[in-house]
């Protein structure tokens, strides 16, 4: 059975037919083609697929595609504007918080509802947020740094 | 996956309608993050999907006589930011604080992980040790069971094919008491407990003896376990190292653990001694604290 669902993605209106056990990961994957978000573990724990559904982190590989149905969707395709990249997409390449590149999508994401929540995270806050998205390179610090680096930029203060 | 039928009632009288109508053929989907892993596991196939997602209401936040309620779809995220779970009983905001992570909190409900049923969780503990009631609706009217009731074995409960678990009940704690969620994690911060103990003391104001405990511990047995023969070696008792390691030997008593990745069976029945003591001692300290 078939669903029809209609979505906001990255600012933008779809209406998809989609099947009724469709993953809204591999909807943004295959239906939209947006491979940013990767599917690592399948069952919520790597975070590799993490997007932003009406503004909260969420694993895209447990939330069905029908239950994003009439939901605003974020991706890692949605952050750079006008060919501009995001502070925090820049951060990760300046502090090295871009490492092998798979978790980065999914890092992002979640340092970007981090930083949406709380625009000035302690380093405990970050940690205790991010503890979630798994780095296989084991970057940590870098990733940590980067995020501190955006959110210090997004409030115009001095970056490293 | 396999095909389901997937519904999206608008209210919760269409979904008891549904739920009414499918029964065991259908599972009702809140937050999904057990769910959808059963499903794409192949656990549980269910031929008609119920998704509460539109369902309106259904996540609040309330004290009255007494008691604090809170909706079946709140989410561990808004229960544990929501004010008067923080002032009130800041140990079950603290519990829901400590569920996995940021993702799954922002998904999974506070009635979604108590129909699970899986004895890893972390809020049954606390729940449990809160003395706390759930409320479950059927088309036939709703009933009010004490969570201690509820727990049969793994991944089991009392609720019948036709019932929603709409409302979690939790009764305010009374002066005097303390409360701590101690959680042994030995592998990773999202990982589930290899043991997780709750514990609320209340203490006579004049003497710092217990007046009442409870202690409820998570991930050793087939179900969330109260541990009563503790908690009544504690009552009328003054606070002695010597007490806090009967109580904690009682309490292993209960447990019946399973060897796995997060420890054998007696290392987990080892650490449930550990951290049943460090439960009643934080309990006991904050509600002396109070006095």
């Amino acid at each position: 059975m078939t669903q029809t669902i209609r979505m906001r993605v990255n600012g933008q209106e779809h209406m998809l037919e989609v099947p009724q056990q469709r993953l809204l990961l591999d909807c943004l994957r295959y239906d939209l083609g947006l491979t940013g978000a990767k599917e690592g573990c399948s069952i919520g724990v790597c975070g590799a697929c993490s997007v932003l559904m009406d503004g909260k982190v969420v694993s895209s590989c447990l939330v069905l595609a029908a239950v994003a149905d009439n939901k605003d969707i974020v991706t890692i395709e949605g952050l750079a504007q006008n060919g501009q990249l995001h502070p925090l997409q820049q951060a990760f390449i300046d502090h090295g918080g871009f490492q092998c590149g798979i978790c980065t999508p999914g890092m992002i994401m979640a340092a970007k509802a981090l930083l949406d929540d709380n625009p000035d995270p302690s380093e405990d806050e970050i940690k205790d947020w991010m503890l979630g998205n798994l780095c296989r390179c084991t970057g940590y610090y870098k990733i940590i740094e980067s995020i501190q680096a955006a959110a210090g930029q997004m409030q115009g203060k001095e970056t490293a | 996956m396999n095909a389901f039928s997937y519904r999206a009632p608008e209210t919760l009288e269409e979904a008891l309608t549904l739920l009414h109508e499918h029964g065991e053929d259908a599972k009702i989907l809140a937050g999904g993050t057990a769910l959808i892993i059963m499903m794409k596991q192949r656990l549980v196939l269910p031929d008609v999907l119920i998704s509460l997602d539109r369902v309106r209401g259904l996540d609040f936040v309330a004290q009255e006589d007494g008691v604090l309620r809170l909706g079946g779809l709140l989410t561990h995220r808004a229960a544990e930011l929501a004010s008067p779970v923080r002032t009130r009983v800041p140990v079950l905001a603290d519990t829901y604080h400590h569920v996995a992570t940021i993702r799954i909190r922002n998904m999974a409900t506070v009635a979604g992980s108590l129909a699970h049923a899986d004895p890893n969780q972390d809020p049954p503990a606390t729940l449990l040790a809160l003395d706390a009631q759930v409320r479950l609706t059927s088309m036939q009217g709703q009933r009010d069971v004490a969570l201690a009731d509820f727990f049969t074995d793994y991944y089991e409960t009392i609720m019948q094919p036709d019932e929603l678990l709409t409302e979690v009940r939790v009764p305010l704690p009374q002066p005097h008491t303390g409360s701590a969620y101690c959680k042994f994690l030995p592998r990773s911060a999202d990982d589930y407990a290899t043991v997780g103990v709750a514990a609320t003391v209340r203490v006579n104001p004049a003497t710092g003896a217990c007046e009442d405990c409870r202690i409820a511990m998570g991930s050793v047995g087939v179900t969330p376990l109260r541990a009563p023969a503790a908690e009544n070696l504690l009552r009328g008792q003054q606070r002695t190292d010597a007490l806090l390691q009967e109580a904690a030997a009682a309490a292993q008593q209960v447990t019946d653990p399973i060897s796995d990745t997060r420890g054998s069976a007696d290392y987990k029945r080892a650490m449930a001694g550990v951290f049943v003591r460090r439960a009643l001692a934080q309990a006991w300290q904050q509600a002396l604290a109070s006095v």
